[in-house]
C-alpha cells in the first residue's frame, strides 16, 4: 500500500521530470543529436526512489502529458504524443524507471558507481531502446532488428547522461544520506 | 493553469471529454486501418475542416506538426531510402493526421475537466484494488508542484550563474532534488495535519 | 466559531533524533489563548510543536490534548489541532486556491455546499475572493500564509499551533499574517523567532536545550530569553 509520503514522492518525482525539460538540449558535437535533461529524469526516478514509486512517478509523468500538459522537452504535450511515431520512448520510462529502481533495489544504500553505471545502462537505455525503437519500427513498417541499427548513434548521448545520472545520484544520496 | 487548452464554445468545446476519448480511439483505429494514401488525404482534409468549424484554425493545426518536423522529416528520408516516395508520403500523412486529430482534444478540453474524467473513470478501477483518492492527490500534487519545482530550478540556476555553472546539469540537478526531497516530507506531514488518510477506501 | 479550549498537556516527555536529545523531560499545561515558544534553533521548540497535534510522537512521556492521547487518537487530536507550517508552498497540497481551501474539509467528510459556502467565508475573511479559481502559485508569499492559514481554519479546529509563519515574509505580509494570528478566535500556540509578533501574548515559554528555561508573561520571559542568549 502507499503511504502519503510514497504519494509525495511519486507527485513530486513526476514534478521533477517535467522541471529537468525546461533545460535546453544540449547538443552533442560531431553527431548532432541533442541530449535532452528529461530522460535522466526517469534514470533518476528509478535511482533514487526506486522500482514502485520510480515507476509510478514515471507513469504519473505519463498521464500529465496525456492530460495536455506539455511537459515534454520543447514543450510538447498531449495526447498525440501518444498517436506519434515517438510515443514508445514516453510509454516505455515507466517501465524503465521501475526496472533501473529494481535493480537499485537489490542494495542497501548505494552501489558501486560501475555497476550504478550498469543499472542506468540496463534500465535507462536498454529497456527504453527495446520499447522505443521497437514502437518506432512497427509503426513505421521497418523490421525491428534493422531498425536497432538507426539507433546507434544515439548510445554515446545516452552514455554521457548515465554518467550524469550517476554524479547525481550519488551528490543527492550524500546531502540526504538516510533517502 | 499552464496548458494547451484553447478557450472557445465550439461542440468539441462543449462535448463531454469521457465521448471525446472515445471519439478519438475510434477515429485514430480508423486512421489506423485505412489503406491507401487518397483516403488518407479525405481524412487530414476533414479533420482540418474540424479545425476551421471549431474556430481553432489551421495556424492550430500546424502547431501540432511544427514540434515534430525534424523527426518527420528524418523518418520520411528513412522510408523513401527504405521502401520508396509514396510508402513516406503514406506514413508520414497517417502521422500527421493522427496528431492533429488528436490535437483537437487537447486543445478543447481544460486539464482540470480531464482530471475530472480521468478520476471518474478511475471509480471502475477500485474492484480491482486501486485507490481513486490516492490517484486523484496524486494528480493534483504533481499540477500543484510542476510549477514550484520549475521556479526552483530557475532560483537555482540564477545562483549557479554567479559561479559560472548555469549551464551545467551536475551543479543545477543535485540542489534542485536535494531540495525536492527536503520538501516531501514536510508535505506529507502538512497532507496529513490537514485529516487526510490514505488508507481510507 | 468555536472558542472552547482543549487543554494541551506534556507529561514528562523526552525525545531524541538519534543519540541527539532535544526535549528533556518535559511537564507542561497550556490552556491560554496566546502562547508563545521561542528558543535559539535547535532547542527542541519546533518538535515541541510538532507533538501537539501527533506530527511528531515523544519516545517517552504522554502527550494529551483535551484528554486524548496523541499517540493513541492521532486522528481525533487533529481534529482539535490546526497546524501552520513555516513555508506555506510545503503546505498548499492542491493547484488552485479554492480545491487547496476544500482538502482538509472534504478530509473531515463535509459535503459540498457546506465546503462551498466555507470556503467562500474565509476567501472573503482574507481579502482572496478575486482569487478564488486562482494558481495557488501566482499568490504572494503572504497571500500564501494566509491560504495555508484559511485550510486549516475551515476544519474548525479549537488550537492553531503555528511553525515560525512569518519566518519566510516581508514586513509588509508579516504584519498581515500578525493582524490574522491576532484576530484569531481559537487558541493559538506561536513557535518563532519574531519577538513584535508575541508582545501582547498570554504566555511565552522558553526553549534552551531541550528543557524550559523560562515560562512567563512575555516581558519577563523574553527579557531572560536575551540574557540567556547574550550572557549579559
Amino acid at each position: 500500500m502507499l503511504s502519503t509520503r510514497d504519494i509525495v514522492s511519486i507527485a513530486l518525482f513526476a514534478a521533477l521530470t517535467a522541471a529537468l525539460g525546461l533545460f535546453p538540449p544540449i547538443t552533442l558535437p560531431a553527431t548532432g543529436v541533442p541530449i535532452t535533461a528529461q530522460s535522466m529524469g526517469v534514470m533518476l526516478a528509478g535511482a533514487l526512489i526506486g522500482a514502485r514509486r520510480g515507476g509510478l512517478a514515471l507513469l504519473l509523468f505519463a498521464v500529465l502529458v496525456a492530460i495536455g500538459l506539455p511537459l515534454l522537452s520543447g514543450g510538447r504535450g498531449g495526447i498525440g504524443i501518444y498517436f506519434g511515431p515517438t510515443a514508445g520512448f514516453v510509454l516505455s520510462w515507466p517501465v524503465a524507471a521501475f526496472v533501473t529502481g529494481w535493480l537499485f533495489d537489490k542494495h542497501r544504500g548505494q552501489p558501486h558507481p560501475a555497476l550504478s553505471a550498469l543499472y542506468l545502462i540496463i534500465g535507462g537505455i536498454g529497456v527504453v531502446y527495446v520499447i522505443g525503437w521497437t514502437w518506432l519500427a512497427v509503426m513505421n513498417g521497418w523490421d525491428v532488428a534493422k531498425t536497432m541499427g538507426y539507433a546507434l548513434p544515439f548510445i554515446p548521448g545516452d552514455l554521457i547522461k548515465v554518467a550524469l545520472t550517476v554524479v547525481i545520484a550519488r551528490g543527492v544520496r550524500k546531502a540526504i544520506p538516510n533517502l | 493553469m499552464f496548458e494547451l487548452y484553447r478557450p472557445g464554445d465550439s461542440f468539441l468545446h462543449r462535448m463531454r471529454p469521457g465521448a471525446k476519448l472515445l471519439a478519438l480511439a475510434g477515429g485514430g483505429t480508423a486512421i489506423f486501418l485505412l489503406p491507401g494514401l487518397p483516403a488518407l488525404g479525405a481524412v487530414m482534409l476533414a479533420v482540418l475542416m474540424i479545425y476551421g468549424a471549431t474556430g481553432l484554425g489551421l495556424g492550430a493545426a500546424w502547431a501540432q506538426l511544427r514540434p515534430v518536423l525534424i523527426i518527420f522529416a528524418v523518418l520520411f528520408a528513412a522510408q523513401v531510402f527504405i521502401s520508396g516516395w509514396m510508402t513516406g508520403a503514406f506514413f508520414i500523412t497517417r502521422f500527421a493526421t493522427l496528431l492533429m486529430l488528436a490535437g483537437l482534444l487537447t486543445l478543447t478540453t481544460r486539464v482540470s475537466d480531464m482530471v475530472a474524467a480521468l478520476e471518474h473513470g478511475l471509480e471502475w478501477l477500485r474492484p480491482l484494488g486501486l485507490n481513486p483518492s490516492k490517484i486523484s492527490l496524486a494528480l493534483a500534487l504533481a499540477l500543484r508542484f510542476i510549477p514550484v519545482l520549475a521556479q526552483i530550478t530557475s532560483e537555482v540556476r540564477e545562483a549557479q550563474r554567479v559561479r559560472g555553472l548555469d549551464r551545467s546539469i551536475i551543479a543545477i540537478a543535485i540542489p534542485v532534488i536535494v531540495r525536492t526531497l527536503r520538501m516531501s516530507d514536510a508535505i506529507a506531514d502538512a497532507i496529513e495535519a490537514r485529516g487526510y488518510n490514505p488508507d481510507r477506501p | 466559531m468555536t472558542s472552547a479550549t482543549a487543554a494541551i498537556s506534556f507529561d514528562r516527555v523526552s525525545h531524541a533524533f538519534g543519540d541527539k536529545p532535544v526535549l528533556r523531560d518535559i511537564s507542561l499545561t497550556l490552556k491560554e489563548k496566546r502562547i508563545a515558544i521561542v528558543g535559539a534553533n535547535g532547542s527542541g521548540k519546533s518538535t515541541f510543536a510538532r507533538m501537539i497535534n501527533g506530527l511528531q510522537l515523544p519516545d517517552q512521556g504522554r502527550v494529551t490534548v483535551a484528554g486524548l492521547d496523541t499517540a493513541k487518537d492521532g486522528k481525533a487530536v487533529r481534529q482539535h489541532v490546526g497546524f501552520v507550517f513555516q513555508n506555506p508552498d510545503n503546505q498548499i497540497v492542491f493547484p488552485i486556491v479554492e480545491e487547496d481551501i476544500a482538502f482538509g474539509m472534504k478530509n473531515l467528510g463535509l459535503k459540498k455546499p457546506e465546503i462551498e459556502t466555507k470556503t467562500a467565508e474565509m476567501l472573503a475573511r482574507y481579502g482572496l475572493e478575486g482569487h478564488r479559481t486562482h494558481p495557488a502559485h501566482l499568490l504572494s508569499g503572504g497571500q500564501k500564509q494566509l491560504l495555508a492559514i484559511s485550510g486549516v481554519l475551515v476544519m474548525a479546529p479549537e488550537v492553531i499551533v503555528f511553525d515560525e509563519p512569518t519566518t519566510l515574509l516581508d514586513l509588509r505580509n508579516k504584519m498581515r499574517v500578525a493582524e490574522a494570528i491576532e484576530a484569531l478566535d481559537q487558541t493559538a500556540i506561536v513557535v518563532t523567532h519574531d519577538l513584535d509578533l508575541i508582545a501582547g501574548f498570554d504566555r511565552v515559554i522558553v526553549f534552551d536545550d531541550g528543557r524550559v528555561l523560562a515560562d512567563d508573561a512575555p516581558s519577563p520571559a523574553l527579557a531572560r530569553y536575551v540574557e540567556a542568549m547574550t550572557g549579559v
